[in-house]
């Protein structure tokens, strides 16, 4: 099997990795990265969505070795290395915008990627931007107020 | 309650958030145990079809195949149980057609479980699932339950005309003889829409088998893992339940839907002994549209009568209900003692008569899906009430007004006694906050536009907490509805509580703990709260039917009170005072009028290092359980008004504004209160715009299938939603005086969106979902 060399949360990664698999599949069961979920099987519930190269994708829609020699950031990796949460977990946690919590990693990762690569100055603009993302628990009104609260903390990071 | 902490009340973040947040959370299908193997399915393709001949020889000689079951393997076990019997008029029992685990002679459903496959890895699996043949002779099918009675198609052949039952409510001659004598009656017949739950985590299960203790290990996406043990072992399997542990996690999303006892878990517990292999399947999305136990689809025709001051004299309701192609763990009941019985709303309507008709079709089985035959009551009730406040030319909220049931207790015709409510008081407040004063103005501008505008209420009752035992048992119920709590106190003071409430969602993490923290006057951190174990909790009747406060929260707080007895006790020894003089306050034992004090940690240290302790009185520990069985339902009700605006050239509507005004009785957590709102009004604006779950009507196919065809809500399909929980009255008849809000917004906001549609349109005949070419078509009818 070809070998696929990446780097996932700040480590370098090196293994076989059979070409068919996606790369979902390859951070929740050859790196057990399980943080990063599977909701359909169509690319639309979002909930796989992580970092690569600093931009949201949808883990379920792209072959592993796609991401050969890439910078991928999984739900596990967006904390600060001393473990204190990213300003988006943070908020989302203070502003009660996850419940059964299966959406929340990818929503977090579109949300931090939605604030740094585009306009989201209104409520419909993050409506709209998060409109990739399903979450059937929390009717999305207190996801949107943690991306009100986060966003000028996250922008600073960027 | 505790003064001075004070928790209770109090918007406490969430505890359990760090892992869900961290992607620590730890899910049906994140669990891997050694030697793992994977299960798929094999389904039918077919809505109705003998099943001819299963050949799996090219499967086996696959890769990494294990083996193979198809439902030969279960004609020695039984069949999936229903846990409610409803009888019809005469007397006789429901129609109960085996629920095979794996599909027997025949498949009934597109999706129906046919062959599982067993293979080393996921892929090796999909891989020996598709050369899996099988040969079909293929039958008539029916999908309408409207057009079950006369089909073709027989689903069973044990139930005549498709019929599983008929089910009657009410005094039908009175109710009669009051629409004939009226003054004025409404009539409308419509059909509330069938959905598909959607949890985002999608079913999942990992079975393992353990040879030397001859015993099993089932991780499994659930809300309710005791009863599914107990249903398991009791009634499928034969299995002794002792010898089986079933662990559900944390589980994403349920909404009914993992309520359930499945025949895929089953078959994996089954083929876990077969294979000595644990087994992991996790349905796919596609998986989860085809065979999830679906909600609603009900066909009704209601007629109220009124006098003619618009005073409600009778409400009779037709209902035919799907029930798809097996009967589901509690499907009987839905649209039965969970629906009719809410036909009286908030209203004084002192004749209510109800005839259900459940019927047998070629679709997924139909069962509880938040709100639970609730939402289909308060349909009914609200989409009448409307109709016949625009039939008489009156204010929809002055009709309500007129006949709001204002004394309590009130017993209706439908068999619920109200312990308590203010329907007034949710009413006016939703007025004011949804600025109906200004409506008019707002009408006049939508209309300076070329756009339609539309107000529509909705006033909703639910009954929650369920149940009561005795009650349920003497309605069908073959199960009791209790809740079993645990309150360990360990040595150092430090406390775990072990509910059978399980979580997925709603916060009992942080909630319980609230609840605690104020009991026995000690911090949140001291804290922690399992469950969703049947290997650690006591018992658990689980989490549907926004039940877990009002029934395992007051099982928690019996379970305290016990500690806090024994306690006293402790402490009355250790300061030589009577057992009558000591009181515990601030997480403090005193003595009454005395500066003596013991601190909680003493006596429960003193508990388990009993040197000095009242022996001849009192077995050492501090570890007490408490079960408790409600005596009455729980009533949440409330207001919900919704504004809409409808482009008339693309019949396209938009919220304008949505204003839910609620009565839960007493919040713990005023956060999570509303939090549980809002996801419950998404799902049911969901309902009344966008969701339908469709079946071709000539092949039985699912044509909303997949997230491209079956239209969730997305963030910016939803408006900023105004959400209020009133002071309320508290429930009169659990210690915490709590009445359960988690279905409360699924169950009021689909008649009031389709009620502001119908008012911006000027009729009352939109299909819901009020789709643009829904609304489209009958704005040009």
């Amino acid at each position: 099997m070809p070998i696929l060399t990446l780097n996932v949360n700040g480590k370098a990664v090196s293994r076989e990795v059979d070409p068919a698999t996606l790369l979902v599949t390859f951070l929740r069961e050859d790196l057990r990265l399980t943080g990063t979920h599977v909701g359909c099987d169509t690319g639309q519930c979002g909930a796989c969505t992580i970092h690569v190269n600093g931009v949201a994708v949808k883990s379920c829609s792209m072959l592993a070795h796609q991401a050969a020699g890439a910078s991928v950031t999984t739900i596990e990796g967006l904390a600060a290395p001393d473990g204190s949460m990213h300003p988006m977990q943070a908020a989302f946690n203070q502003c009660h915008g996850l419940q059964c919590g299966y959406c929340t990693p990818g929503m977090v990762m579109s949300a931090v990627d939605l604030v740094k690569n585009h306009k989201c100055e209104t409520e419909a603009q993050i409506r709209e931007g998060l409109e990739g993302n399903f979450c059937r628990c929390t009717g999305y009104q207190n996801i949107v107020k943690a991306v009100q609260q986060a966003a000028p903390a996250t922008k600073a990071m960027a | 309650m505790n003064a001075r902490q004070g928790f209770v009340g109090q918007s406490v973040v969430r505890r359990e958030d760090a892992r869900f947040l961290t992607g620590r959370g730890q899910y049906t299908d994140d669990i891997t145990l050694p030697g793992q193997t994977y299960g798929v399915f094999v389904r039918s393709p077919h809505a109705h079809a003998r099943i001819k001949k299963i050949d799996t020889r090219a499967a086996e000689k696959a890769a990494g195949f294990v083996g193979v079951l198809t439902g030969e393997h279960f004609k020695a076990v039984g069949g999936l149980p229903c846990g409610w019997l409803i009888n019809n008029p005469d007397g006789t029992s429901m129609k109960e057609p085996r629920h095979p685990v794996l599909a027997d002679g025949k498949v009934r459903y597109v999706g129906d479980r046919v062959a599982l496959v067993v293979a080393e890895t996921q892929a090796q699996a999909e891989a020996a699932a598709a050369l899996v043949e099988v040969d079909y002779d293929v039958l008539p099918s029916v999908v309408d339950a409207s057009k079950a009675a006369g089909a073709a198609a027989l689903v069973h052949d044990d139930a005549p005309c498709n019929k599983c039952y008929t089910w009657t409510i009410g005094d039908a001659p009175g109710v009669d003889a009051a629409l004939a004598a009226a003054a004025h009656v409404t009539t409308l017949s419509f059909v509330n829409n069938r959905l598909i739950p959607n949890a985002i985590e999608p079913r999942a299960a990992n079975a393992q088998y353990d040879v030397p203790g001859d015993s099993y290990t089932l991780y499994v996406a659930n809300q309710n893992p005791h009863v599914e043990r107990l249903l398991m072992c009791a009634f499928v399997l034969g299995i002794p339940e002792h010898k089986m542990r079933v662990v559900a996690p944390d589980v994403g999303g349920g909404f009914g839907s993992k309520i359930y006892l499945y025949g895929e878990e089953t078959a994996l517990v089954f083929a876990s002994k077969v294979f000595k292999r644990p087994i992991k399947w996790t349905a796919t999305r596609s998986e989860a549209f085809l065979s999830d136990a679906h909600g609603r689809d009900h066909h009704t025709t209601a007629k109220l009568a009124l006098d003619k001051d618009g005073r409600f004299l009778a409400l009779k309701v037709d209902t035919t209900a799907n029930l798809g192609a097996y009967l589901s763990t509690f499907a009987s009941a839905i649209p039965t003692i969970l629906y009719a019985t809410l036909l009286a709303g908030q209203y004084t309507t002192p004749k209510i008569a109800c005839t259900v008709n459940a019927m047998f079709t070629n679709t997924s089985p139909v069962d509880a899906y938040r709100g639970a035959g609730r939402p289909e009551a308060t349909f009914v009730v609200e989409r009448i009430v409307e109709a016949a406040a625009h039939e008489l030319k009156m204010d929809p909220a002055e009709l309500r007004r007129r006949n709001f049931i204002k004394t309590f207790p009130y017993a209706t015709p439908v068999g619920l006694t109200y312990d308590t409510g203010d329907y007034n008081a949710t009413l006016s407040r939703a007025i004011e906050l949804a600025d109906v004063a200004g409506y008019a103005a707002r009408k006049a501008a939508s209309a300076a536009k070329g756009l339609k505008r539309g107000i529509g209420y909705a006033c909703y009752i639910e009954a929650c907490g369920i149940a009561p035992s005795a009650v349920a048992g003497a309605l069908g119920a073959r199960a009791g509805l209790f809740e079993a709590g645990e309150v360990r106190v360990h040595p150092t003071g430090k406390v775990t509580v072990y509910t059978g409430s399980h979580s997925h969602g709603q916060g009992h993490e942080t909630t319980f703990a609230q609840v605690v923290a104020d009991r026995l006057g000690i911090p949140l951190e001291d804290i922690d709260i399992q469950h969703g174990d049947t290997g650690k909790i006591l018992f658990g009747m689980g989490t549907y039917g926004s039940r877990s406060l009002a029934v395992g929260g007051t099982a928690i707080v019996k379970a305290l009170d016990k500690v806090i007895a024994k306690g006293k006790k402790i402490a009355a020894h250790l300061m030589e005072a009577s057992d009558a003089d000591v009181v515990f306050e601030n997480g403090v034992f005193k003595v009454a009028g005395t500066d003596k004090s013991v601190p909680f940690a003493s006596v429960s240290l003193t508990a388990y290092v009993p040197h000095n302790f009242p022996h001849d009185k009192l077995e050492p520990g501090l570890n007490e359980n408490a079960f408790y069985d409600p005596s009455n339902f729980t009533y949440p009700a409330g207001s919900y008004i919704c504004e809409v605006e409808i482009d008339p050239a693309t019949g396209a509507v938009r919220i304008d504004r949505f204003t839910a005004c609620d009565d839960f009785g007493n919040v713990i957590n005023p956060m999570i209160v509303e939090g549980q709102v809002h996801g419950g009004l998404v799902q049911g604006i969901g309902q009344a715009l966008l969701e339908n779950c469709v079946y071709d009507d000539a092949s039985g196919q699912l044509l909303s299938g997949s997230y491209m065809d079956y239209a969730m809500p997305r963030a910016d399909d939803i408006p900023h939603l105004q959400v209020e929980t009133v002071k309320g009255t508290p429930c009169t008849h659990n210690p915490l005086g709590v009445k359960g809000c988690g279905e409360a917004g699924a169950i009021g906001a689909p008649a009031a969106v389709m009620n502001a549609v119908c008012d911006a349109l000027g009729k009352q005949t939109v299909p819901m979902p009020a789709t643009p070419f829904n609304v489209w078509k009958a704005l040009n009818a």
